[in-house]
C-alpha cells in the first residue's frame, strides 16, 4: 500500500531528525567541560610579545621551527618544578629547531625578572600583560603547554607539570 | 438562569467584597508609604497570597453563585494571612536585585495565578469531604484527616508564635554552626531543641532538652515542633469534645453540594490559573532573571518547584483530559498541586536555600 | 487493516471509533456504554492505525499520552531531588565538591555526591528525559491534530442516531412546530457559526480553542530547540571579567574585540536613619542599595595580534547597575559581583630604629612594585622579593598563593651611609622580620590606598530570540485552549419530535447556559445532563442557605 509505505517514510525521518537532536545534545553536553579553545589538531593563533630583554617574538616568525609554548605564573608550585627540565631541554634542542616559549600570566615585572634569575631561565619568557594571548589559547589549568610542530598546527595540549622525559619527548616530536 | 441566592449568601459575599476592597486598602496605602509593591518579602508576599485567593473566590462565586466554596476558601485565606502576620511586619528597602518594575508584574502575577489554583484546592476538599465514606476506617479517611490536621497545626502556629509574641519571650544562644563558627541566635519561643552546641545566655530561660546537627537551624525546628505539638492538643481536644473526625464532622456541612458542579469549579480554576501561572512564575520570571541575573534560568530551588508546581498541573490537565481522571481522583489532584504551592512557599522560603530573598 | 464504510456511505481510516461525517458508532465494543467518548471526535490516531515495524512501535511509544504523563512526572521528581541538597555551582569553592559534601551533609551529603546529584540538572539521564519530553511533545501532536482535523472539517450537520442519544446534554421535546429560523436566530445571537442542512441545525463557537493543545505544544517544542541551540559553537557566550578600578582589560567571549575601563566602582547601602526603613535595617543589618560600575567601552581600532599594544577607540561611558546592563553588539555585561577595598599601594617611611628620624617615604605599586626605590640622597631600598599573597609553605619559606595583592610582604635591602652594605628586612602586614641579625633602621608603615574591584558577567545569548518566540506561542496556545470553550448544539427535526444535543470540551455549565438562553420562550423543553440524571438548571443551587 502507498499510502503506508509513505506514512513509514515519514516517521522513519521524524524519529531519525529527533535521534539526531538528542544525540547531537547529549553529546556537546558532555564535551561543553572540556571545551578548551585551542585543541589537539588545531592551527595555533598567532601572536606577538615582548620578552624580558626586549626581543619581539612573533609566533608566525617561527614557520618552519617547533615551538613548546609554556604558560606559566610564579604562585603556580606545578610550573616552578617544570622550569629547570624546559631549560635543559632547551640547552639541547635549540639548536635543532625547537623553540621554547615562556608566557607568564600578567604578573608584574618583578615578580617575574626575580623568578627568572632564582632559576636561571635561559629560554625567552614574556609577560602576556592584559591577557589577551592567554584568551585567545584559552588557557586552564596552569601550567599549560602548547606543543606546535613547524607547519604551527597544535600537535598536543599538555596541562600539570611534566617529567623531564616527557618534555624531552615532546620537544623531539616537533622537531623539524 | 437566575437563582435565587439566599439572604445570607448575599449578605456573606458583600461582606468578603468589602474585607477584599480593605484588603486592596492596605496593599496600596503600604505601596505608597514604602515607595515599592508590596510584594518584596515573606510577610508582604504570603499576605498578597491570601488577599488575590479572597479575590479569586469572588471572582469564582460570580461565575458558579455557590456559597459553599466561601465557606472552604475563606478560611483558608484568613489562615495564610495569619500564618504571614508571624513574621517581620515592619518595611524594608529593597536591595539592588529586586530594584526592577519586573518585581511587581513578576511577583504579583505569579501569586494570583498561585491563589486562582488554590480555589481548585477548596473546591477539590469539598468534592473529598462529600465523597469520602465516613463510616469506615480507610486511607482516604486517613489523608483528608491529614489535610485537617495540618489546617488545625497551622492555627497552632499562629497561637503560639503570637502568644509567645505577648508575652515578650526572648532567649538567646551562642552556638557553633556548619563551617565551625561561633554565632547567635534568638529564639522568641522556649527552646525545645538547642542549636548546634548552644550554650544559653539568657538568664532563666527555658533550657532545651538536646542540641541539633549543625545543619538544621534550632530555630526553625523548635518552631515546627511547638506548631505540631499545639496542633496534636488543639486536635486532641476536638476530638475528645465531638468524638469524630474532622472530615465527617464537617460533611453535613455539604451533604447538598452537587459533586459534579465541585468538579467542574476544580478544573476550570485551573484552567483559569495555569496560564496566569506559566506567564507569572515562569515566563516573567525568566525575562526578569535575564535582566538581574544575566540567565534566564539558573537551577534556583524556588525556580525548580514553580517548574515542578507547573509539570505537576500539566500532568493534572493530561490525566484530565486523556485519561479520564475526573471527580475524586482529580480531586485529590488538586490538594496535592496546592501542597506542591505551600511547599515552595513555607519549605522552600525558609528551608531550602536559594536567591530568593524572602529567607 | 481496511477503511471503514459507514452507512451514510462516508469512508472513514481504520480505527475510527466515530464516524467522520454522521457520527455513527462504528466501534461495536461500545454499543452499550450510555454516553460517548468524544476525544478526537471518535476519529482514528495514527499511532493505533499501524503498528508492524519498529519504526511504528517507536513512533506509538512516542505517541502515548500515558508514557507523556509518565515523562512528566519523571522530570518533576528528578527536578524536585535536584533541591534537596544546593546544586555544585551554589556550593563555596574552597574545597571539592566530594568533601563539601560529605563534610557538610555527612553521609547523606555522600550518596547524593556519588549518584550524581550535585550536577543534576545538566546529567545526560535529566537531559535526555528532558529530550524524550520533547519527542513525546512533537510526535504526539502530530498523530493526533491529523484527524481531529479531519473530524471537524468534514462533520455533517445532521447527525446519526445513536450520536446524538449518547451525547451528555440531551433532550427529546413532543413538538414539531418549532421554528428553526427563530432558533437559528437565538443561536447567531449567542454568538454560534449555525450551518443548517434540511432542516436541522448544527451550531457551534470556539472551535479553534481546540488547536489550543497543539499551538502550545509547538510552543514548547521551539522553547526546547532554542534551548538546544544553545550547544552550537557561537551561540552562547558565559564569562566573568573581574576588572579593578583604573585597569582596562580584553572583554573575555569578544575574541579581543572589545576592551573595558572600571572608572569606578559605586557600592552605596540604605540609610540607617531612614525613616521608612530604620526598623527593618536595625533588625537585619545594613542592606545594599546600589551596586555600580562605571565604565568605558571600546573597540580595538585596527588589526593587531594578541599581545601587540591594540589602539582603542571610545564607544561610550556607561554606567552597569544591577537590573541595568550595558548591551552591545548582541554582548551584555551584568554587575555581579565585586570585591571593596582591594589594597593598591603601600608606603613607608625609612627611619632610625631608635631616633625615629626619617630618611623618606617610598610608595610601592602593589601591582606593578620597582626593583629599587631612590630615597634621600644616599639612601635608597631595593626590592628583593615581592610576595602579593603571602604565607609560609610546609617548609616555612615565604610564597605567594596568587597575584592578587591581598596580604602582602616584601624583602627589603635599605642602603643607607653608614650601612653600604645594606640591612635585610622582612615585611609584612603586622609584622617585620630580620633574618640577617638585629638593624638599626627600619621600614615604617606610613599607609594603604585601595581600590575597588568589579566583577561583571559578560553574555552573549543568540538563542533567546528562539526562546522567546517559543514561550510565547506557547502563552497563545494556552490561553487559546484554557479560555475559550469548544461548544457544540445539534437540533434535528425527528418523527415528529426536536432532538437537541449538546457538546463541550469543558466547562458545561457555560454550554448550559447558552441552551438555556436558546430555548427559552420555545417550546422546546430543557435538554438533561446525562452525566448527572438531572435536568441541567438544577446545577448551580448547591446550599440552600
Amino acid at each position: 500500500m502507498n499510502k503506508k509505505k509513505r506514512r513509514l517514510i515519514m516517521r522513519t525521518i521524524i524519529l531519525a531528525v529527533l535521534a539526531l537532536a538528542l544525540v547531537y545534545t547529549l553529546y556537546a553536553n558532555f564535551t561543553k567541560d572540556s571545551n578548551q579553545t585551542i585543541k589537539k589538531g588545531d592551527t595555533a593563533p598567532d601572536f606577538a610579545l615582548v620578552d624580558l630583554d626586549g626581543n619581539k617574538h612573533k609566533l608566525s616568525d617561527y614557520k618552519g621551527q617547533g615551538i613548546f609554548l609554556n604558560f606559566w605564573a610564579t604562585w603556580c608550585k606545578p610550573c616552578e618544578y617544570e622550569m629547570p627540565y624546559m631549560d635543559n631541554q632547551y640547552q639541547h634542542y635549540k639548536d635543532q629547531g625547537v623553540q621554547i616559549l615562556a608566557v607568564n600570566v600578567d604578573e608584574s615585572t618583578l615578580a617575574v625578572e626575580k623568578f627568572v634569575k632564582r632559576h636561571n631561565l635561559t629560554f625567552p619568557v614574556a609577560i602576556d600583560k592584559g591577557s589577551q594571548v592567554l584568551a585567545a589559547y584559552g588557557v586552564d589549568p596552569l601550567p599549560t603547554t602548547f606543543v606546535i610542530d613547524k607547519e604551527g598546527k597544535v600537535v598536543d595540549v599538555l596541562s600539570g607539570s611534566l617529567s623531564e622525559a616527557a618534555i624531552q619527548q615532546h620537544m623531539e616530536s616537533i622537531k623539524p | 438562569m437566575e437563582k435565587k441566592q439566599s439572604k445570607w449568601a448575599l449578605l456573606a459575599i458583600w461582606v468578603t467584597t468589602i474585607g477584599f476592597i480593605a484588603q486592596i486598602g492596605y496593599f496600596i496605602t503600604r505601596w505608597i508609604a514604602s515607595g515599592h509593591a508590596p510584594v518584596s518579602n515573606l510577610f508582604e508576599f504570603t499576605t498578597f497570597f491570601g488577599m488575590m485567593l479572597v479575590g479569586a473566590f469572588i471572582g469564582i462565586y460570580y461565575m458558579y453563585k455557590t456559597p459553599v466554596l466561601g465557606v472552604f476558601t475563606l478560611p483558608v485565606a484568613i489562615l495564610i494571612i495569619a500564618y504571614a502576620s508571624m513574621f517581620p511586619r515592619e518595611i524594608s528597602p529593597l536591595i539592588p536585585a529586586l530594584q526592577s518594575d519586573w518585581l511587581h508584574i513578576h511577583v504579583t502575577t505569579a501569586a494570583i495565578g498561585q491563589s486562582i489554583l488554590a480555589v481548585s484546592f477548596a473546591a477539590g476538599l469539598i468534592y473529598l469531604i462529600k465523597s469520602v465514606d465516613q463510616s469506615k476506617r480507610s486511607a482516604k479517611t486517613f489523608w483528608l484527616e491529614a489535610i485537617m490536621f495540618f489546617l488545625i497545626c497551622t492555627v497552632g502556629f499562629v497561637l503560639v508564635s503570637s502568644g509567645f509574641k505577648a508575652m515578650d519571650y526572648k532567649a538567646e544562644f551562642t552556638w557553633v554552626d556548619k563551617s565551625g563558627q561561633t554565632a547567635e541566635m534568638e529564639y522568641t519561643m522556649p527552646a525545645l531543641v538547642g542549636p548546634h552546641e548552644s550554650k544559653l545566655e539568657t538568664p532563666d530561660a527555658f533550657k532545651p532538652f538536646f542540641d541539633l546537627p549543625p545543619i538544621l537551624s534550632g530555630r526553625k525546628a523548635n518552631t515546627v515542633i511547638w506548631s505540631l505539638g499545639a496542633g496534636i492538643v488543639l486536635y486532641g481536644i476536638y476530638r475528645l469534645i465531638f468524638r469524630k473526625r474532622a472530615g465527617a464532622l464537617l460533611q453535613p456541612l455539604v451533604k447538598n453540594v452537587n459533586l459534579d458542579l465541585m468538579d467542574e469549579i476544580s478544573y476550570r480554576a485551573v484552567m483559569i490559573g495555569f496560564p496566569v501561572f506559566t506567564l507569572g512564575a515562569l515566563i516573567f520570571a525568566m525575562i526578569w532573571a535575564q535582566i538581574a541575573w544575566s540567565r534566564f534560568w539558573g537551577w534556583d530551588p524556588k525556580e525548580v518547584w514553580a517548574l515542578v508546581t507547573w509539570l505537576f498541573y500539566a500532568a493534572f490537565l493530561h490525566l484530565r483530559l486523556s485519561k479520564g481522571w475526573q471527580g475524586e481522583k482529580s480531586a485529590w489532584l488538586a490538594v496535592i498541586g496546592f501542597g506542591i504551592i505551600l511547599f515552595n512557599l513555607i519549605v522552600v522560603n525558609l528551608v531550602i536555600k536559594g536567591l530568593h530573598s524572602y529567607a | 487493516m481496511n477503511d471503514i464504510k459507514c452507512e451514510c456511505g462516508h469512508v472513514n481510516p481504520y480505527g475510527t471509533i466515530l464516524c467522520e461525517k454522521c457520527g455513527r458508532l462504528l466501534d461495536e465494543t461500545q454499543k452499550d456504554s450510555k454516553l460517548i467518548d468524544m476525544r478526537y471526535e471518535g476519529g482514528a490516531r495514527r499511532s493505533q492505525t499501524y503498528n508492524k515495524t519498529i519504526v511504528d512501535k517507536i513512533w506509538n511509544f512516542f505517541s502515548s499520552v500515558k508514557i507523556g504523563i509518565w515523562l512528566i512526572v519523571l522530570v518533576l521528581a528528578a527536578s524536585a531531588i535536584g533541591t534537596i541538597l544546593p546544586q555544585e555551582m551554589y556550593i563555596p569553592k574552597t574545597m571539592t565538591a566530594a568533601e563539601y559534601y560529605e563534610e557538610t551533609y555527612g553521609w547523606f551529603g555522600k550518596l547524593y555526591y556519588l549518584l550524581g546529584f550535585h550536577n543534576l540538572y545538566s546529567s545526560w539521564w535529566y537531559l535526555a528525559l528532558i529530550a524524550f519530553l520533547g519527542m513525546s511533545l512533537t510526535i504526539a501532536s502530530i498523530d493526533r491534530i491529523v484527524p481531529l482535523y479531519r473530524s471537524l472539517t468534514k462533520q455533517k450537520v445532521e447527525r446519526h442516531e445513536g450520536f446524538m442519544k449518547r451525547q451528555r446534554i440531551f433532550g427529546v421535546s413532543e413538538t414539531d412546530q418549532t421554528d428553526t429560523q427563530d432558533l437559528k436566530q437565538r443561536l447567531e445571537k449567542q454568538r454560534y457559526k449555525v450551518r443548517e442542512e434540511n432542516g436541522s441545525l448544527l451550531a457551534e463557537k470556539g472551535r479553534f480553542a481546540r488547536w489550543g493543545p497543539y499551538v502550545n505544544h509547538l510552543g514548547l517544542i521551539l522553547f526546547l530547540l532554542g534551548g538546544m541551540l544553545r550547544f552550537v559553537p557561537g551561540m552562547y557566550v558565559d564569562e566573568i571579567l573581574w576588572i579593578r578600578e583604573g585597569e582596562t582589560k580584553a572583554i573575555p567571549g569578544t575574541d579581543g574585540k572589545y576592551f573595558l575601563k572600571n572608572d569606578e566602582f559605586i557600592l552605596e547601602v540604605y540609610d540607617k536613619d531612614d525613616k521608612d526603613f530604620s526598623e527593618a535595617i536595625e533588625r537585619t543589618g545594613t542592606v545594599a542599595k546600589n551596586y555600580q560600575s562605571n565604565v568605558t567601552l571600546y573597540e580595538k581600532d585596527g588589526e593587531t595580534l594578541p599581545g601587540e599594544e591594540v589602539n582603542l577607540k571610545k564607544i561610550k561611558d556607561a554606567q552597569i547597575k544591577v537590573n541595568i546592563p550595558l548591551k552591545h553588539d548582541h554582548y551584555a555585561l551584568y554587575q555581579m559581583d565585586y570585591k571593596k577595598d582591594e589594597l593598591n599601594t603601600m608606603s613607608f617611611d625609612l627611619i632610625n630604629k631608635k631616633t625615629e628620624e626619617s630618611f623618606g617615604s617610598m610608595t610601592v605599586d602593589l601591582n606593578d612594585p620597582k626593583p629599587k626605590y631612590d630615597l634621600k640622597e644616599g639612601y635608597s631600598v631595593e626590592l628583593e622579593s615581592y610576595f602579593p599573597d603571602f604565607e609560609f609553605d610546609d617548609k616555612g619559606t615565604p610564597i605567594t598563593k596568587s597575584k592578587i595583592p591581598d596580604n602582602p610582604a616584601f624583602v627589603f635591602t635599605m642602603y643607607t651611609p653608614d650601612k653600604p652594605k645594606g640591612e635585610t628586612s622582612f615585611v609584612a602586614i603586622k609584622q617585620t622580620l630580620e633574618p640577617l641579625g638585629e638593624n638599626t633602621y627600619k621600614l615604617a608603615f606610613a599607609g594603604i590606598e585601595t581600590r575597588n574591584a568589579a566583577g561583571l558577567a559578560v553574555r552573549k545569548d543568540m538563542t533567546l530570540w528562539l526562546l522567546f518566540i517559543g514561550g510565547g506561542i506557547f502563552m497563545i496556545g494556552v490561553i487559546q485552549g484554557s479560555y475559550w470553550n469548544h461548544r457544540r448544539i445539534w437540533i434535528q427535526r425527528r418523527n415528529g419530535q426536536m432532538w437537541l444535543a449538546g457538546h463541550t470540551n469543558k466547562n458545561w455549565h457555560g454550554l448550559k447556559r447558552d441552551i438555556e438562553q436558546v430555548i427559552k420562550g420555545t417550546d422546546i423543553e430543557e435538554p438533561v445532563d446525562q452525566a448527572q440524571d438531572e435536568p441541567s438548571s438544577k446545577k448551580g443551587e448547591v446550599l440552600n442557605g
